[in-house]
């Protein structure tokens, strides 16, 4: 995994003398003071992190945690007080105009939290706004936007003006937009926070489907745990303009850093955020269709279970056998093959937890989850899902 | 009853009038210049507007407002013209219209890239802001004796005094709305790496745009509340015979001007609204 962008030490604090603030911090005065006595504002205090190359990397904070003042800086819309930021190996606070513009024209793009949409263009113009300042003539920057439309479904809209359609196409226009100068990094602040639930849920699936296409470094602002969570491949979580703990969802649900990050985690619905590849376990028996009925039961004995999955030398799963099936079996001389039972249940990787809730109270067997090749890559206890309903 | 101190009394009428005379003095001949300029455009509109037969001008109203309006008000609007060439005035009419047409274009050519400026800065602006308010209260004989001195008798001071009191909207109006462009549509142009040109042509200027319109429609406005006031230092048209009228006690003849100048105003007043309006986007 590379790299792709790395902040260092970033401080922006917003106010007439920001440069003589930095010492005041040095000295240790926090931002309440710097404010009541100084009149400065602390946007956001020696932030550091790294993200990675086609990640989606989520800052999570409430408001006035300094999250937008971040994603801000990281195209320049803010000056940056102090720090760096590194984007393949050049910090960027150090660009000229020229390459500034150059920057902003090529590698980066962003989605707002109102949508930021030019009323006066047509959506076909509007996403094809930053070609246009790029210099792309007329007739390919039409072809260009018409191709991210289709992507982003917006067919047949070309022509409207941003302010006669929803709020949620509205921010696929933003979208559209943003993708349409095809950038490496996409920043995305609060992009649908204005939106209403429902069409809130089907933005954030529809841009994980877009991102598993795409493959951008995406940085995604909300000061929303569940999206956050739902979201990101690693969350960072901001208080008061500084980055209170960082890692992946399951890292920040196992290990809370504090009490701050504790009380976030508590609000979480996990069965929303958790897949069942985050909740599967490696089963402690299994059997291939090669071993016998006595291997079969041996195992479920040794387990202390009564019935066990069945592979077949490429792990593919071909059924399962009850300790019942198994030992008539074995009085009758059948193989094991006759005894397959189909009667389980099973789910993709990426099945959310509470998607899964209503299987597990429908079978009475564990849930085996597979991949597109049929093969078995954990199974789910029917406990795992249903405790959590308690 | 108390008195201000006699002996703290400041001349500045004194230096005021030095000024003048030193301008003219100096600069007469680039006075001379901007006056031959001014008369050569108002010449090149005077010959423009008679050119057009009065008939022409008729079905020329009536088209326009139906397209903008509706037919109701073209027939209205063009019935009003026919009545002031039934006035007599056609032609006092035309003079008027070129004078303030000139003046209109003068103010906007200066005018909106001024404004422009008081938009992109915070300290032009608050400069500014005073010099427009004096703009619009100060009397304007105050400053149409000077203009006469600097430019002569004639149209030429009559224009000048028109765009000091026509130029304050439409700058006031541009600032206003290119100040009024939501912020994120701002930092989304910026974002994409436009320039500052691109996003004020792209962008900003556009967003304004109605604004700007209301602004010129201001603007036309108060160069027509100006006709008398031209007409006094010399200017033909509609003004001077509303002069002329009061001059001999002709009531009637000044109700006849008087009448045709609100004909006038109203007309270009509703056409440039309408005009404006369409430049709106979709709310």
């Amino acid at each position: 995994m590379t790299v792709k962008l790395n902040v260092e030490g970033l401080t922006k604090i917003f106010g007439r003398n920001p440069r003589a603030m930095l010492e005041k911090l040095e000295q240790g005065l926090t931002k309440d003071t710097i404010l009541k006595e100084f009149g400065h504002t602390v946007g956001i205090n020696q932030v550091s992190l790294e993200v990675n190359e086609g990640e989606i990397f989520v800052i999570m904070g409430l408001s006035g945690s300094g999250k937008s003042t971040l994603i801000r800086c990281l195209n320049l819309l803010n000056r940056p007080t102090a720090g760096k930021i590194m984007v393949d190996g050049e910090d960027i606070v150090k660009y000229d105009g020229k390459r500034l513009k150059a920057y902003r024209q090529h590698k980066v793009a962003m989605v707002f939290q109102h949508f930021g949409l030019f009323t006066h263009r047509k959506v076909i113009d509007n996403v094809a706004y930053g070609l246009e300042v790029r210099g792309i003539s007329p007739a390919e920057r039409r072809e260009l936007a018409q191709k991210v439309i289709d992507i982003v479904g917006l067919n047949g809209w070309e022509e409207m003006y941003p302010n006669e359609l929803s709020g949620g196409m509205q921010q696929r226009v933003g979208l559209a937009r943003a993708l349409a100068t095809d950038p490496e990094i996409l920043l995305m602040d609060e992009p649908f926070s204005a939106l209403d639930p429902l069409i809130r849920r089907e933005m954030q699936q529809e841009l994980l489907d877009i991102q598993a296409r795409l493959k951008k470094t995406i940085i995604f602002i909300s000061h929303d745990i569940n999206e956050a969570f739902k979201l990101g491949d690693r969350v960072a979580i901001m208080k008061d303009g500084v980055v209170e703990q960082m890692g992946t969802p399951d890292e920040i649900l196992a290990k809370p850093k504090n009490d701050y990050i504790k009380k976030f985690v508590q609000d979480i619905d996990r069965s929303k955020i958790l897949q069942a590849k985050n909740i599967m376990i490696r089963p402690n028996a299994l059997v291939s269709l090669k071993d016998g009925l006595k291997v079969a039961i041996k195992e479920m004995e040794q387990a202390g279970i009564s019935s066990i999955f069945v592979l077949d030398h490429e792990r593919r799963l071909q059924g399962l056998v009850t300790i019942d099936d198994a030992i008539k079996a074995l009085k009758e001389h059948k193989p094991i093959k006759d005894i397959l039972q189909h009667t389980y249940s099973t789910t993709a990787p990426e099945t959310y937890m509470n998607e899964l809730i209503q299987i597990a109270t429908e079978t009475k067997y564990p849930i085996a989850v597979i991949d597109n090749d049929q093969k078995l890559l954990g199974i789910i206890a029917r406990v795992t899902v249903l405790s959590n309903l308690v | 009853m108390n008195y201000f101190p006699e002996n703290l009394r400041i001349n500045i009428g004194k230096y005021i009038d030095q000024a003048i005379e030193w301008l003219m003095q100096n600069f007469g001949g680039i006075f001379d210049g901007i006056s031959a300029g001014i008369i050569w455009f108002l010449r090149q509109i005077e010959i423009l507007m008679f050119f057009v037969p009065w008939w022409a001008v008729l079905i020329l109203i009536f088209l326009i407002t139906w397209r903008v309006i509706n037919a109701k008000a073209a027939l209205a609007y063009s019935l009003m013209f026919f009545l002031v060439g039934c006035f007599g005035l056609w032609e006092s009419m035309i003079l008027t219209l070129s004078i303030v047409l000139s003046s209109v274009i003068f103010s906007m050519v200066i005018g909106i890239p001024l404004g422009i400026l008081m938009a992109a800065s915070d300290r032009f602006n608050s400069y500014t802001r005073p010099i427009l308010d004096a703009m619009q209260t100060m009397p304007s004989f105050v400053y149409l004796i000077p203009a006469l001195l600097l430019f002569g008798m004639g149209k030429v001071p009559a224009v000048f005094a028109t765009m000091i009191y026509a130029i304050p909207p439409v700058m006031r109006l541009t600032d206003l709305g290119i100040r009024n462009v939501p912020k994120e549509m701002i930092e989304a142009a910026h974002s994409f790496g436009s320039s500052n040109l691109q996003t004020l042509i792209k962008i900003q200027l556009p967003q304004a745009l109605p604004t700007i319109m209301a602004g010129i429609n201001q603007t036309i406005m108060m160069a027509l509340s100006m006709v008398v006031i031209a007409s006094m230092i010399g200017a033909r048209g509609l003004g001077l015979d509303v002069l002329q009228a009061i001059q001999h006690i002709d009531i009637g003849k000044g109700f006849e001007a008087g009448i045709c100048i609100v004909f006038l105003a109203i007309i270009i007043d509703r056409l440039t609204q309408s005009i404006g309006a369409r430049f709106k986007y979709p709310k």
